[in-house]
């Protein structure tokens, strides 16, 4: 009998869970990746609160779970050009971006990378360090396959250099590769584009882009990182002096009706875990968080706020930041803001570095998407999961969510859903309750 | 011929940061055995494993040693490794010298690398005398159980049954729903919970598959992954099911906050559930209210957040007011756990609907004073700074969520473990949230962790999802690290069988005496057994006498080479 398909779109942790389960439950899944490599934000992160796991040590082995499972097909590099068809019968079609490499003859060797004279700032190291034009986004990418970025290449756009062709011995590079359009057909579609980080340049107020020494929380974790760009050494941007301070601010454009109303509900617990990280590898740096409600209704997780607080010595300041702006000179930042109750009062403190923690929004994709599968978004740009009994159903039959595309949600609570979506694929494959 | 080959890992700078990696390999390629010693940036990504694989093959290796992290996570994938590489995986031995040697040891780089290398020398002397096992395979019986009838457990069922799988439901109540059929009206989406139960219910009672066992509770619990037997009790007759996995969801119930803000003192104080079932009445008669969220939670002794409480308090606060635009209601809390885009909004409609919100610190707990028909509850309001009296109809306490008394007996039946609160401890926190760490017995919904009602769902199909993976499969393979009698030497004293927290081992008969016998499929290779064995006739494989006597003699060996 041939394999029922499922298209797992977007292959961060949750789609790479969906995909693991559905692939052991015996169907073929085809994982489609916008970025070169499979991984998602867990990739980038330092360690995972509440447990502090080191994140890639646990996700890396998933990752390549999926490039040796024989039923897991990987289109990294790759999005999604059309759907036709409707449940039980989607056509699919898939376009390979042009990554101008064979990818059956690279071996990531890392001769071209050494030679392209092309720098652009790192997305994986959020833009803290640079890569090439020719570039593996980070050591442990699936697949291990370079890519060249065409809108940096100065072969693609100049028509001169060309020096990685000549370096690579596999003859690998290719400047006249074209996209290559896949079509495929398939019985359930699942949803896993996960979220962007809100832009915080486009709240002025916070600094961001003014100050040097603002920084947001995913950068930090790749300061944290121990395979980071500082080696894991917190440093401050400015002058990359070790800071004596630090200050982290919450619901940078969440909960704001001027910017995302919603709560992005796991940066409560990410920023107390980073404060745990910094004092870790910074024993004499001061923290504190700057909050509104202290959210931490996960296992373990007022637990690992109390340590935080008592163990670590990180104060928890209940206040929304007024203004943040360059302290004196080039170095550092002043921030004001109002402390609580009656006798509430402005006050100005200098900070050595500040962290942002901005809204957590929608893949941009989404609304494209939604419109290629006609499903419905809901008022913030998540897919639409209306109905209770099936909660990771959207608005389309035999289109499934899970992770952050469905609202905010952290890495357990993902894990969960993406199983829950292979066991609601199998039940509409095997014909149950439609 | 022994061919060791040893791969020494940097994990980026994890490792490589403490451990001079080049000089751990540089010993290790001296070591007895090694024919080959290597390094890489990280092992585990495609391009480690592909050079390990490479070097089995250039080198026509027989055993493989790594030097990385730890066998919890990355054992699975060098084992496979191995595997592709063409030798068996359990010819493969695993060193940590990143938990145990560069972490720990992270400021003082020579002491980690000295260790690395005892650590390496140690695992090539295991290494040397490892041998071939073979993994069995188990056929997997076609039929699951599911504990506990409530929203949970009801999923987990349902989607079961829709995969085309027999279900039995145990249920000890004489109806399904559990905790959902007090709650009315389902937040933060305002969703009827009789009309989701009945939904869910009929998914059961419209499937011939399904077995609902009401007024049942579970007896005994035999066997492992793939072939589990299930005692039922139910009323006076036992009932046995086979089954290939178990799915728990025997959910939780809500605190009684017993000498907490005069609970038992006034009948005007009650908790958030009493509350839902009064508003589920027509009658609904009450003005002024306040509602004290963590009551009894987030305070020492029960240190966690209930997750749901504060939705419920604002859901019902709109309620009240729904029924009753007049009425004043306040919500005492010290932080709003609204998460995510619909229960903030949820926060949002009842404050513009007037909904008074009151923080307080545990240091002033608000107090409650007795007054006619009512309570008085004076109140520190921390935002304000200053003390507030209100004057209350009706006094909602909301509580938290705590585990069945029951809980204890269930995890025992099932040899799975609780946390400190009771609720049933997952696999991994992170990675494995519906799976224990026993194979073939999966948890979900509020038996885990408060959760609500939607998360419940979702959970419930997560462990159908996995229960359904071996069941689909038709069969699972076993573990080789089991215990192994040498029947020769074993007394049949039975301290084994005592010993063994799987049941997996039995006194039967061999040749014309008695002798231990351990039932591989149940045996989870935890050694307790070998080290309660007075006569020695108890092996490990994978970790036998002679293997770890071969790794003492090591650490012995290079430890005293290193002081001359
Ligand atoms: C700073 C920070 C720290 C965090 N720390 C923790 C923590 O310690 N513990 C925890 O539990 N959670 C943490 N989180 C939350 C965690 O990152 C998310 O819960 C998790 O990453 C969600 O996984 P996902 O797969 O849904 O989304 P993502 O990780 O965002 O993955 C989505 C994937 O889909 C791809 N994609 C998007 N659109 C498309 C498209 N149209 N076509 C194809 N592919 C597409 C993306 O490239 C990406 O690979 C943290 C978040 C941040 C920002
Ligand atoms: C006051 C209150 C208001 C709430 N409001 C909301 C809300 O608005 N929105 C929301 O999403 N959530 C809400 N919740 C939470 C939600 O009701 C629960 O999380 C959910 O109902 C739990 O479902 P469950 O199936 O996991 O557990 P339960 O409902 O507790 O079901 C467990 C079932 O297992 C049975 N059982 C237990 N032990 C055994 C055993 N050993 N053998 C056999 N059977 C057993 C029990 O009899 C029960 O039927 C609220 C909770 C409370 C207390
Ligand atoms: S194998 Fe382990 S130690 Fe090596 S890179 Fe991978 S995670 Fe790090």
């Amino acid at each position: 009998m041939e394999k029922k398909r499922v298209v797992v779109i977007g292959g961060g942790i949750a789609g790479i869970q969906a995909s693991l389960d559905l692939a052991d439950r015996g169907y073929e899944v085809h994982i489609v990746e916008k970025s070169p490599s499979i991984g998602g934000h867990m990739a980038q992160l330092d360690k995972t609160f509440p447990t502090n796991d080191c994140s890639m040590c646990i996700l890396s082995p998933k990752m390549i779970s999926c490039a040796d499972h024989a039923n897991v097909v990987l289109h990294t590099y790759s999005e999604l050009e059309s759907v036709e068809g409707s449940f039980p019968d989607f056509k699919v079609t898939i376009r390979e971006k042009a990554r101008f490499i064979d990818t059956d003859r690279c071996t990531a060797c890392g001769d071209c990378i050494a030679k392209c004279p092309v720098k652009v700032p790192s997305e994986f190291e959020e833009g803290l360090s640079k890569r090439k034009a020719v570039y593996l986004p980070f050591p442990q990418a699936v697949p291990r396959k370079v890519t060249i970025d065409k809108k940096h290449c100065r072969m693609l756009t100049q028509e001169k250099c060309g020096v990685c062709k000549k370096a690579c011995q596999a003859g690998a590079v290719d400047f006249e590769q074209e996209d290559a359009i896949i079509e495929l057909r398939a019985s359930v579609i699942v949803l896993a584009t996960g979220f962007d980080l809100m832009d915080a340049a486009a709240m002025p107020q916070y600094g961001y882009g003014i100050c040097k020494d603002v920084v947001t929380s995913l950068q930090l974790e790749r300061l944290l990182s121990a395979s980071g760009p500082s080696n894991g050494h917190l440093r401050r941007p400015s002058d990359d002096k070790e800071p004596r301070n630090l200050g982290f601010i919450q619901c940078v454009g969440s909960r704001d009706s001027k910017a995302r109303n919603y709560c992005s509900s796991v940066c409560c617990m990410y920023a107390t875990k980073e404060s745990i990280l910094a004092r870790e590898h910074a024993p004499d740096v001061e923290i504190a968080i700057f909050y509104m409600d202290m959210r931490a209704t996960g296992k373990g997780f007022q637990e690992f706020v109390s340590r935080a607080r008592d163990i670590y010595g990180v104060r928890y300041v209940r206040s929304r930041p007024a203004k943040i702006q360059p302290a004196n000179g080039d170095s550092g930042v002043l921030m004001s803001y109002e402390t609580r109750g009656a006798a509430g009062e402005s006050k100005t403190e200098e900070f050595d570095l500040i962290v942002l923690c901005p809204a957590l929004t929608p893949s941009t994709n989404n609304t494209d998407l939604a419109e290629k599968l006609d499903v419905e978004l809901d008022g913030e740009g998540f897919f639409r999961t209306p109905d209770i009994a099936h909660p990771v159903d959207t608005t389309g039959k035999g289109i499934l969510v899970c992770g952050f595309a469905s609202g905010p949600i952290d890495i357990p609570d993902s894990v969960s859903q993406a199983s829950a979506v292979a066991a609601r694929a199998a039940e509409l494959i095997s014909g149950g309750e439609r | 011929m022994l061919r060791i080959g040893v791969f020494v890992c940097h994990c980026g700078h994890n490792i490589a940061s403490a451990v001079d990696v080049d000089e751990v390999v540089e010993f290790a390629r001296k070591l007895p055995g090694v024919v080959y010693a290597g390094q890489n940036l990280y092992s585990c990504s495609q391009e480690g494993l592909g050079s390990i694989k490479k070097s089995i093959e250039d080198n026509d290796l027989n055993r493989v040693v790594v030097a990385a992290c730890t066998p919890r996570t990355h054992e699975p994938l060098f084992r496979r490794a191995c595997e592709q590489a063409g030798i068996n995986k359990y010819l493969f031995e695993f060193v940590n010298i990143r938990e145990h040697c560069s972490w720990i040891h992270a400021k003082e780089p020579e002491a980690a690398t000295g260790k690395a290398k005892k650590l390496v020398a140690m695992g090539v002397a295991k290494a040397s005398l490892l041998e071939p096992q073979e993994e069995g395979e188990s056929a997997v019986i076609p039929r699951a159980v599911v504990i506990g009838a409530g929203i949970s457990g009801l999923a987990a069922a349902a989607s079961l049954l829709d995969q085309g799988i027999e279900t039995h439901i145990i249920e000890s109540k004489n109806c399904v729903g559990g905790l959902l059929r007090e709650v009315a009206v389902i937040g933060p989406e305002d969703i009827d919970s009789r009309n989701l139960i009945n939904s869910l219910e009929k998914r059961l009672t419209s499937s011939p598959k399904a077995h609902l066992h009401l007024n049942s509770r579970v007896k005994e619990v035999k066997g492992f992954v793939g072939n589990f037997e299930v005692t039922i009790a139910k009323g006076d007759e036992d009932i046995t099911v086979q089954a290939g996995a178990i799915i728990v969801a025997t959910g939780t119930r809500e605190f009684q906050p017993a000498g907490e803000y005069g609970f038992d003192e006034y009948p005007a104080v009650i908790t958030q559930l009493e509350l839902e079932r009064r508003l589920a009445k027509s009658d609904f008669a009450a003005s002024r209210m306040a509602i004290i969220n963590c009551a009894g939670s987030r305070q020492p002794g029960r240190e966690y957040c209930s997750r749901v409480c504060c939705n419920a308090s604002l859901k019902n606060a709109l309620r009240i007011l729904d029924k009753n635009p007049d009425a004043q209601v306040t919500i005492l809390h010290r932080d709003i756990m609204s998460c995510g885009a619909a229960a903030e909004e949820l926060y949002r409609r009842a404050s513009e609907r007037g909904v008074r919100f009151v923080r307080y610190g545990l240091e002033k707990r608000p107090q409650v004073h007795a007054k006619e028909n009512g309570v008085v509850l004076e109140a520190f309001d921390e935002t304000l700074d200053e003390t507030i009296d209100l004057d209350l109809d009706l006094l909602i306490l909301a509580t938290p969520l705590v585990p069945p008394e029951d809980s204890v007996e269930t995890g025992k039946h099932l040899k799975v473990p609780r946390d400190k609160y009771g609720f049933f401890l997952e696999a991994h926190v992170k990675l494995r949230p519906v799976e224990f760490a026993t194979d073939g017995v999966f948890v979900c919904g509020s038996a885990r962790w408060p959760v609500s009602a939607r998360e419940c769902i979702w959970q419930g199909q997560a462990a159908a999802a996995k229960a359904s993976i071996p069941i689909s499969e038709g069969k699972v393979r076993i573990e080789a690290i089991t215990a192994e009698v040498d029947p020769d030497r074993c007394a049949a004293c039975g301290n084994c069988v005592l010993a063994c927290p799987y049941e997996a081992i039995e006194i039967v008969e061999h040749l014309d005496t008695m002798a231990a016998k351990v039932n591989e499929a149940q045996c989870k290779g935890c050694g307790t057994c070998v080290a309660a064995c007075h006569n020695d006739a108890i092996q490990q494989k994978g970790f036998s006498s002679r293997q770890l006597g071969a790794m003492i003699d090591a650490l012995i060996r290079t430890a005293t080479e290193g002081t001359q």
